[in-house]
C-alpha cells in the first residue's frame, strides 16, 4: 500500500514535471485543481513546491486569471470541524518539497469568474520571496480528485 | 487526524475541540436521541421542508456552504456516489444540504450549486435564526471567520448525520469515511424504514 502510494505520488510528480516551471531553485510540479459545482464562487489550486536551492524560500502571494483574486490558505480538519485560514507565507526549506494539497495548503481562487471543468487550465502566477514570480497553469481534474481515502472511488 | 500548524488558530480550535468533544461524547454514547430536533426550512426550489413531514422516512443531513472549496463538494460527491451504488435501495432516502451561510447562499445559489449532485441532494436554507436553531439541534458547530476585506469563510462541522425513519438520530458519517463502511451504514439506515424503527 505504502509503495503504491509512493509510486502514485512519484507518477504525479513526474507527470507534473513535464509542465514544471522553475526559477531560482524553485520548481512547481504538478499544478492541478478540481472541477467545481455550477456557480461555486471559489476553487482551489494545488501544486508541489520544490526547493533545490541552498537557502529557504517562501511563497508569498498568488494570482489567477480565473477569479477575482487568489489567496494562500491552509485548511485543516480539527475533530470533525473544517477550518480554513489565510497564511502569510509558506516556507520551502532548502532541498525540501512542500505540497499544496487537499486537506492542507492551497491557493484559493476567490470569486471564480466561471465554473472550473475537467481539462481546463487555470492560469496564474506564484510569487516567491527569492525566486520571484513564476507562471503556473493549474490543470483541472475531477471533483474529488486526489483525495486521501482508505479505499474506493477517490483514487486516480 | 491532522494537527494544526498555526498558532493563530488555537483559540478557535480550543473552542471547537470542546464543542466537538461534547458532540463525540453524545455520538459515541448511547444517548444518541439528543441529536436532531424539530426544524422548518425552505428548500432551494422553494418548498417548505420540516421535520414533521420528514417523519417516517430516513434521511441524511449535512451542514455546509457554497463558498467551501473542498469539504462540501467532496462530501456531496461522496453521497451522490453512495446513492448511485445503492440504486433502487436508495429510493425514499433523502439527503439534505443545509447552508450555514444563509446570507450568501440564497435558494437560487444553492439550487445551481447542488445541480451537480442531482437528483440525490436537496438544498435547505432559512433565516439566520432558523439556521442557528437547526444547527443547535444537530450540535453542529459553525462560525464566520473573516478573510481579507469583506470576504469570510465558515468553520463548520463536517459530519453527515443519519436520521432514522422514526426521526431519531441513527448514526454519523465522518468526512471521507471509507466508502464501504459508509455504504453499510446507509443500508442499515434504510433498514430502519422497513422495520419502522431505528433500533
Ligand atoms: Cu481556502
Amino acid at each position: 500500500m505504502k509503495s503504491m502510494l509512493t509510486s502514485a505520488v512519484l507518477a504525479a510528480v513526474l507527470a507534473g514535471a513535464t509542465t514544471a516551471a522553475s526559477a531560482g531553485g524553485i520548481t512547481l510540479a504538478h499544478p492541478w485543481s478540481r472541477a467545481t459545482p455550477a456557480g461555486a464562487p471559489v476553487g482551489a489550486g494545488y501544486v508541489t513546491l520544490e526547493n533545490s536551492g541552498s537557502t529557504a524560500d517562501r511563497l508569498v502571494s498568488a494570482t489567477t486569471d480565473a477569479a477575482d483574486h487568489a489567496e494562500i490558505h491552509e485548511m485543516a480538519m480539527n475533530n470533525g470541524v473544517m477550518q480554513m485560514r489565510p497564511v502569510k507565507e509558506i516556507e520551502i526549506p532548502a532541498g525540501k518539497r512542500v505540497e499544496l494539497r487537499p486537506g492542507g495548503y492551497h491557493v484559493m481562487f476567490m470569486g471564480l469568474k466561471h465554473q472550473l471543468k475537467v481539462g481546463d487550465a487555470v492560469k496564474g502566477s506564484l510569487t516567491f520571496e527569492k525566486a520571484g514570480t513564476l507562471p503556473v497553469e493549474f490543470k483541472v481534474e475531477a471533483m474529488g480528485a486526489g483525495a486521501d481515502r482508505a479505499s474506493g472511488q477517490g483514487a486516480h | 487526524m491532522k494537527t494544526l500548524r498555526i498558532a493563530l488558530w488555537t483559540t478557535a480550535a480550543a473552542a471547537a475541540v470542546v464543542l466537538v468533544a461534547a458532540l463525540l461524547y453524545v455520538t459515541v454514547g448511547s444517548k444518541a436521541g439528543s441529536i436532531g430536533g424539530p426544524f422548518r426550512l425552505r428548500s432551494a426550489t422553494g418548498e417548505l421542508v420540516d421535520s414533521v413531514s420528514l417523519k417516517g422516512k430516513p434521511y441524511a443531513i449535512f451542514f455546509g456552504f457554497t463558498h467551501c472549496p473542498e469539504i462540501c463538494p467532496t462530501t456531496m460527491m461522496d453521497m451522490a456516489a453512495l446513492m448511485a451504488r445503492l440504486g433502487d435501495e436508495a429510493k425514499g432516502l433523502r439527503i439534505f444540504f443545509v447552508s450555514v451561510d444563509p446570507d450568501r447562499d440564497t435558494p437560487a445559489v444553492l439550487r445551481d450549486y447542488l445541480a451537480a449532485f442531482e437528483p440525490h441532494v436537496v438544498g435547505l436554507t432559512g433565516t439566520p435564526d432558523e439556521i442557528a436553531q437547526v444547527a443547535k439541534e444537530f450540535r453542529v458547530y459553525y462560525r464566520k471567520v473573516r478573510l481579507t476585506g469583506d470576504d469570510y469563510t465558515m468553520d463548520h462541522s463536517a459530519f453527515v448525520y443519519l436520521m432514522g425513519s422514526d426521526g431519531n438520530f441513527f448514526d454519523v458519517l465522518g468526512y471521507q469515511e471509507a466508502p464501504d463502511r459508509a455504504l453499510a451504514k446507509l443500508k442499515r439506515l434504510i433498514e430502519t424504514d422497513r422495520k419502522g424503527s431505528a433500533l
